[in-house]
This record gives structure tokens, sequence and C-alpha cells, in this order.
């Protein structure tokens, strides 16, 4: 198999082995800036103050390297009654669907781990198996708020998978609108419908589906934080007031895992977002070669920026209450979602 | 529904325009952020002027300065007078772990021997140093500040 | 003593309870799979939520709540019978840590009710300072609460709020008394004191921050759709049966009863020469508690500007012997303290210090509404509630 980036002839092994080390690499690097900057950083800023500033000399900027260093030298404890295989194998699910979900995501018009263009009948099937893939997580929710043979973690579970379930739909009516308007369910055919797409007339200036999908836009991000149980929907963390949530009995390396998760999946989501509704990894008059290199900063920087709106929002707002939460996800964002739908279908029909 | 929007955007403002402005954090122990002349940090004892009259120990709420003294004669200040019997400290200290900073002792003695200093990095790795004896409260003679003038329209005269 | 027109707790209303209420969309399932029955949750001692050493014993009936206990005492101090063996400047001392966040507000009593023994009355000039030392607790204890709140409803950045601008107005007490949180500034026929040079136009730049910073609220947490559907109509507390369990203070207020002991009680600071209001809030909910709060902060910082402008000039101290001894007599003093009404009984024997003393604390009334208060409530409705009510432990247990 010729690798097509570099031109060299290496084995399918070689190239498995790179792509998976590359994306066991990323994933934790990107929660991993993801949380410095804005759970450190910004969120300091907008509470006045100036968050770490010793450890590493320069602002602070090893403090999430050195708790993880910490995290990974605790004591594994587990509680004696549990489950023990369930409650290993949790967050290990919960951090395999963020793995998961980086492998379609492209990085430039040759760059991306996964090429699910053409499957079967399917012209592309990237974003069915992105969200689908993205929905693994609530097993692994379930899992271990069951292992940790404590009553009230169990509650947290549910109404966490409860939450995660009803927003699952929003999540999936938003995209579609993406769907029907770009013609494909590819990721990179997404993209470069974005990128030489004809804004009013124009050519040059590629057509991020932001500006026909806002109301898309919106919905996802709001189904967004609350499938990464940020405030405001964030009830089932934020029992720990009350009672702990489902990540109560786990501590060390376990809950290293659970912390990957949530900000690998926060820039997953953020990167899906910057996909479908931003160009992903398109500048509008930036072809072929110079688009691999440029590719993967681009999509950094728009990645910043969604995930920017999400932690702001997540800093700013106080939390719902598990039943106002649903009746958001069941009454309004549903509703809203189809009928942005039937718009846009409407609409394209109607313009082509 | 409006009013509700303009409420989540507003909201969204105010965290902004907070991020914008700069951090108010004093970076302590890089930056000093230095208290009011008044503030009680640490009481310094002024060893001349004690008489060991132990007004402030008896007044004390936690009973924290332990106090020893003895007499001693001194010759007569003038030809054919008697001896003066002059009182000195042996033992004056003060136990900061119990100390409430309430300034009563400060505030009775009659003789100006006690004074109040805005030092606070005092702190020590074991209880037992909070013990400070005579002389180093005699040390914190050197940071107790000058009394400040007051403001218009008060008629007491300097702080003691 | 001072009359009351209360309602009297003959007219407790009748308590209906709505079923509509009680519907939760997952609850039912989980409810019937789960067969939780009575579950018992002991909301203990060492919580974030609970401001200091309280224990809630709830029993649940999956995500209601049945019945509330609270368990009190964790952190009883002893201050009724400390006050027994200690003279007047020592109590003084003692009783600033009864309430820890408005601790110049717990002193004040006492000792009007020791001047009203003695028959002294402290000059102008130092009654317009404790008032405003007071006023000044009052702010920095409201600007907590306005940020806690929000930080037990789910928000985190309204709490850095308030400990940031509460900071300006710790400075403030610490450049006239020495210390930040207890002042201890209190003497029988004064304070001890008087203001050091520029400290009046300092106060006015802080009370106009403090006026921004409440706007700043506003817009941040009242303002917020989200807190509001969080706190309107959680945890009413109806006027007559707020009256009968004693709850005062803010609380009452926001039920709509209007009255404040700075204006309606007995005269003991300089409350009648300023020109202010009281404000009320008809529902009773916790939205209006908070918002009570945030009206009676920015009441306080209007209050203190009009006191700098109008402070007389003149002696601190009335004259009082060196050594004093309170003649005999038993006295029963209540002030509106941040937390609500606060009152002393003290009972003097001519010595030093006084015989007895019965400190009447406003949280442990507060906190008494609490079982019936927390029936039927949702489990996070608790947090909002007990966020609400405001209450220090070191005031419910003294």
């Amino acid at each position: 198999m010729i690798h097509p980036l570099l031109a060299i002839d290496v084995g399918w092994g070689t190239t498995l082995a790179i792509k998976t080390v590359i994306v066991l690499g990323i994933v934790p690097l990107t929660a991993l800036i993801l949380g410095y900057t804005f759970l450190l950083k910004m969120m300091s800023h907008m509470q006045s103050r100036l968050g770490p500033m010793d450890p590493g000399g320069f602002h602070g900027w090893f403090q999430l390297i050195g708790d993880g260093i910490k995290f990974l030298q605790k004591e594994d404890i587990m509680p004696g009654e549990a489950d023990r295989r369930v409650f290993a194998l949790a967050p290990a699910i919960v951090v395999l669907s963020t793995f998961l979900v980086f492998v379609v995501i492209p990085a430039g018009p040759r760059i991306r781990v996964a090429s699910l263009d053409s499957v079967g009948m399917f012209n592309g099937v990237g974003v069915f198996y992105a969200l689908a893939v993205s929905s693994l997580s609530v097993i692994g929710v379930l899992m271990a708020g069951w292992a940790s043979s404590n009553k009230y973690a169990l509650l947290g579970a549910l109404r966490a998978a409860a939450q995660l379930i009803a927003y699952e739909l929003p999540l999936v009516l938003a995209v579609v609108g993406v769907v029907i308007q770009a013609g494909t369910m590819s990721l990179q055919g997404i993209v470069s419908f974005q990128q030489h797409g004809a804004l009013f007339g124009f050519s040059g200036l590629g057509f991020p589906l932001i500006l026909t999908q806002f109301i898309g836009f919106a919905i996802f991000m709001v189904a967004a934080q609350a499938e990464l149980t940020q405030p405001p929907f964030d009830m089932p963390v934020a029992e720990s007031e009350l009672v702990a949530g489902y990540m109560v009995e786990y501590t060390g390396f376990r809950f290293l895992f659970f912390f990957i998760g949530e900000f690998g999946t926060a820039f997953a989501f953020a990167a899906l977002a910057a996909t479908l509704f931003l160009g992903g990894w398109s500048v509008p008059w930036v072809h072929g070669t110079a688009a691999d290199l440029l590719g993967p900063f681009v999509l950094f920087a728009k990645v910043m920026l969604v995930a920017f709106l999400m932690f702001w929002a997540r800093f700013t707002y106080p939390r719902f209450r598990e039943d106002q939460l649903q009746a958001i996800a069941w009454k309004w964002l549903i509703p809203i979602a189809l009928f942005n739908i039937l718009l846009t279908g409407v609409l394209k029909v109607a313009f082509t | 529904m409006r009013r509700e929007i303009k409420g989540m955007l507003t909201g969204l403002g105010v965290t902004f325009k907070t991020m914008t402005k700069p951090a108010v954090t004093v970076q302590y122990p890089h930056e000093r952020e230095d208290p009011a002349p008044r503030a009680r940090g640490v009481i310094a004892l002024k060893e001349e002027n004690c008489t060991v009259c132990m007004l402030c120990a008896r007044s004390c709420p936690d009973w924290c300065i332990y106090i020893e003294g003895h007499k001693e004669q001194r010759p007569p200040r003038r030809e054919g007078g008697r001896p003066r019997s002059v009182s000195l400290l042996d033992r004056f200290d003060i136990d900061y772990a119990l100390c409430m900073y309430c300034g009563i002792c400060v505030e009775v003695c009659p003789f100006d021997a006690l004074f109040w200093s805005p030092e606070f990095e005092y702190s020590e790795t074991r209880i037992a140093d909070l013990l400070h004896d005579k002389y180093k409260l005699g040390e914190w003679m050197e940071t107790v500040p000058e009394p400040e003038p007051l403001e218009l329209g008060a008629e007491v005269k300097g702080k003691k | 003593m001072t009359t009351t027109d209360l309602p009297s707790p003959g007219d407790l209303p009748e308590i209906e309870v709505d079923p509509a209420a009680f519907r939760h969309l997952a609850d039912a399932q989980v409810n019937v799979e789960l067969d939780t029955g009575d579950m018992v949750l002991n909301i203990g001692p060492q919580h974030p939520a609970t401001h200091g050493t309280l224990r809630l014993v709830v029993r649940l009936d999956g995500e209601r709540v049945v019945s509330a206990d609270p368990v009190i005492g964790y952190m009883h101090r002893g201050y009724e019978k400390l006050t027994e063996f200690r003279t007047y400047p020592q109590i003084t001392t003692l009783i600033n840590r009864i309430d820890w966040l408005s601790s110049f507000a717990n002193e004040v009593p006492f000792i009007h009710a020791a001047e009203m023994l003695m028959g002294i009355e402290a000059p102008p000039r130092a009654q317009y300072q404790r008032t405003i030392l007071t006023e000044l607790s009052r702010i920095a204890t409201f600007l907590l609460f306005l940020g806690e709140m929000g930080l037990q409803v789910g928000a985190i950045t309204p709490a850095f709020y308030g400990f940031r601008d509460r900071e300006y107005v710790l400075n403030l007490i610490e450049a006239v008394t020495g210390g930040r949180f207890h002042p201890n500034f209190n003497r029988i026929g004064g304070i001890k004191d008087d203001l050091p040079w520029g400290w009046i136009s300092e106060c006015r730049g802080v009370m106009d921050k403090v006026l921004r910073s409440c706007d700043e609220f506003d817009d941040l947490v009242v303002g917020n759709p989200i807190f509001e559907k969080r706190t309107r109509s959680i945890g009413i507390i109806p006027q007559a049966l707020g009256a009968a369990y004693g709850v005062s203070g803010s609380n009452l207020r926001a039920s709509g009863v209007d009255w404040d002991l700075r204006r309606d009680g007995p005269k003991y600071l300089v409350y009648d020469e300023l020109d202010w209001r009281v404000w009320t809030h008809p529902d009773g909910d916790s939205f209006a508690r908070y918002w009570v709060r945030l009206q009676e902060t920015r009441e306080s910082a209007r209050m203190v500007l009009q006191m700098l402008d109008q402070m007389p000039s003149g002696p601190l101290m009335a004259k009082v012997p060196r050594i004093i001894k309170v003649p005999e007599g038993e006295v029963f003093v209540n002030t509106e303290n941040p937390l609500g009404e606060m009152a002393y009984y003290v009972i003097s024997k001519g010595a030093t210090g006084p015989f007895r003393t019965k400190i009447r604390s406003a949280s442990f009334s507060n906190v008494s509404i609490l079982p019936w208060l927390l029936r039927g409530a949702y489990v996070p409705d608790i947090i909002t509630i007990l966020a609400s009510l405001y209450f220090i432990l070191g005031d419910i247990d003294r």
C-alpha cells in the first residue's frame, strides 16, 4: 500500500501502527491543551484571577502534566463489593469512544486516519459513524455507576445516562440539516463542499455551512454541551454537592481516564462542529499540498474557537435541574431541529 | 423569550468583560500587598517601659501571656533618699498559638510597653516555636509603624 | 422591649400540597425499577453545601424529600458560659466570632446593652462610625452570599466576584480597626480609635465599586433565566409561618413582611438620621431572598455614602471610668444583623462582667423552618434552599 502522503511504500501494518500511535498520542495531547487553555487559564481570567503560574515557570503550563503524573502514582482502590472487571473497563470504554471519533476527522485533504468515503453503497458515512461512536460513552457511564456498588453512584449514572440519551437526538438531528445541504455524509465531502461552495455567487470564498445552518449550529452546541455533561447541564457530575456522581469510586489513573475522556470528547465535538459548520481544515484559496501542511493548524484554530464558545457558556451559567434539562431537550431542541430539517429540505429543493 | 435570551447574553458579556480586564491576583510570595499600618499582625514589647504590673496578662481572654519578674533595688535618685525598688522582667512570653489578636493587652497597658505591628510573616513549622520570648518581642519593635494622622473631625490626637 | 404587629401564629395558612408539582419525567421509571422506598440521605456535617457543620438527615422517596431533620450543635462553643467568666472587653472580642462573616455587627447589641445598663450614650461621632462599620460588615457578608448562592446553584464564576469585591471592604475595615474579620472595635461608651487619614475618600471609592459589583451580579445571576428557573417558586416561606417560626431579616422581608429593626425597633444607631428604605419582595421564594439581599447591599452602600457626608466631628468616647463595673440590672437589646435579628439579654450584678448573657442568634430560628420547608422538595432544591436561607453555623450553634 502506498502511503498517500509521503509516496513511500510501507506495508499496511506499519501504516496502522503509525496511525494508532498518532491517535493515541493526539487525544491526551488535545485534552491537555484544551484543559490548560480553557479550564485553567480562561476560567481563571473570567474570574479575575491568574490560574496556575508557577509549575513549569511560564504561566504554569506544566500544571496538567503534573496532575496527570500525580494521578498515575496514586493507589488503585476498588470498592470491596465492586464488579472488578466492569469497574476497570468502564473508563476504558469512555475513552475508547473518544479515540474512535478522532479516527474519522480529517485534518487535510489527504490527512486522515481512516477514510470512510465509500462503504458499500453509501457515498461516505463519516458523519454517521462519528455520531454513532460518540454515544458509546453512555455505556461506559452506566458501567461505572453499576460497578461501583454504591446506590448513589448508580442513581447518578442513571441520571447521566438519561441526559446523554436524551441529547443524542438533537445532536443527530442538527447534523441532518448539514448533510442535506452538502449532499454527502462523508466528512471530507462536507469540507470540500464548504471549500468549493459559492457564496451568493462568489465562488472564491467558500461557503461555511454555519451561514445557512445557524439553527443547526446552535442546537449542536447546546447538545454537545449536554453530551459532555458540562454546565449548564452538569447535574450528573455536580451531584457531588449532594451525593457524588457516577465517578465517585474512581481514583488515580482510572479517574484520569475519565478526565481525558471528558476533555478529549470536548475536542472531538468541537472538531466535528468545526468540520461540519465552519469548514474544517479548509481555507478557501489553498489547495493541494499546501492545504495538507496548513490544514491541521487551521482545524486547530477553528476548534479552539468553537471550544471557546463551549467553555465560555460553561463558566457563566448555573446548572439546570434534571427535569428542566429533559424538558429542554424534548420540548424545545428536538422540535426546533425537526423544523430546521424541514426548512433545509424545502429550501434545497426550491433552490436547486 | 426575548428577555431570557437577553439575560443569557448579558451573562456571557459579564464574563467576557472580566476576562479582558487584568486579574486581581497578587502573586504571593513573589509580590506582596502590604496591610494597613493599623493591622494587627504581631505584638511588640518595649521592655524598658514594662513595670511587670501584670495588667496585660490578667486581661487577656486566652491567658496567653506568661510573665515572671523580680524586684531589684536601685540607688536613690537624690541624696538622702531611700533606695527605689524596680520590677524587672525575667520572662515575658506571648504564645501566638493561643493569641486571638484582640488587642486588649496593648490597650490596657498603662505604660505603653506593648505595640501593634503589621508584620504577619512569622509562621513556624513547630507550634512550640510560636511562643515568642521577650527578646523576639523586642525585635518586633523595629517593625512598629509611626502613629498615623487621623481624619478631619477627630478629636483624639494620635493613637497609642 | 419591642411591640410587634406581625401576624399571630393563629392565622397559619392551610398548606396545600400540589401533586402536579411532584411529577418528574425520569423518576417514575426509576422508582418502579429501583424500589427506592424511603432512602435516608445524610447530608453530613462535612459538606460543601451546608455553610459549616450542619447535618441534615433527609428521608427521600425517589427524588422527593419526605422529611428532613437538621442536627445542629457540632460547633457549639459555649458562648453563654464563656461570658459568665469574662469582662466586657474580653467578651467583645469573643462575640466577634459568633457570626464570623459580619463580626462587627455582633458586638453592637452587646455593647449597647452594657451602655443602657450604665445609662450612658456614645457620642454622635462614635455612633456614626459604629453604623458605618456595621453597614460595611453587612455589605461584606452579603457580597459573599451573592457569590456563593450562585455557586450552590451551579455557576462557578459569581463566587469569585463576590470574594474579590469583598476584599476591598475587608481592607477598609482593616484600615480602621486593624482586623479584617474580627474588629473588636466597640468599647463601652464609644469605639476604640478614629478613622485614619484618607479613609473617607477610599471608602467612597470602595462603595462605588460595590455598587458596580451589584450591577454585575444583576447581569450575571439575577438576569440569568437558568438561575430564575432554579430559584423561582423554590422554598416559599409563607408570611405567617415565617413569623411564627421566628425567621427574621432578609428571609422574612423576602416573604413580603415589611419589618426591619433598624427602622421599627428601638433606636440603637443613627439609622433614623439617614434616608433609606426597606426592601421587600412579595414572593417568598429563593429568588426573592437573593433579590432582597442584593437590593440591601446597594442600600447599605448608599447609606455609607450618606454617613460619610454627614459625619459629625467630636469625641469618640463618653466619659467612662478605667475599670468598668456595670451597675445591676437586666436589659434586652435586639438589632438587625445581616443574618436576621440578633438579641442579647444581659443580666448584670454589678461586676466587671455580666452575670448571665442569653444570645438569641438569627440563624438558629432561620434553620428551624427547614423541616417544614424541605418537605416535598427535590434533592437539588435542598441545596438551593439551604443557600438562600443563608445561615452561618457559628450563629446557629454559638
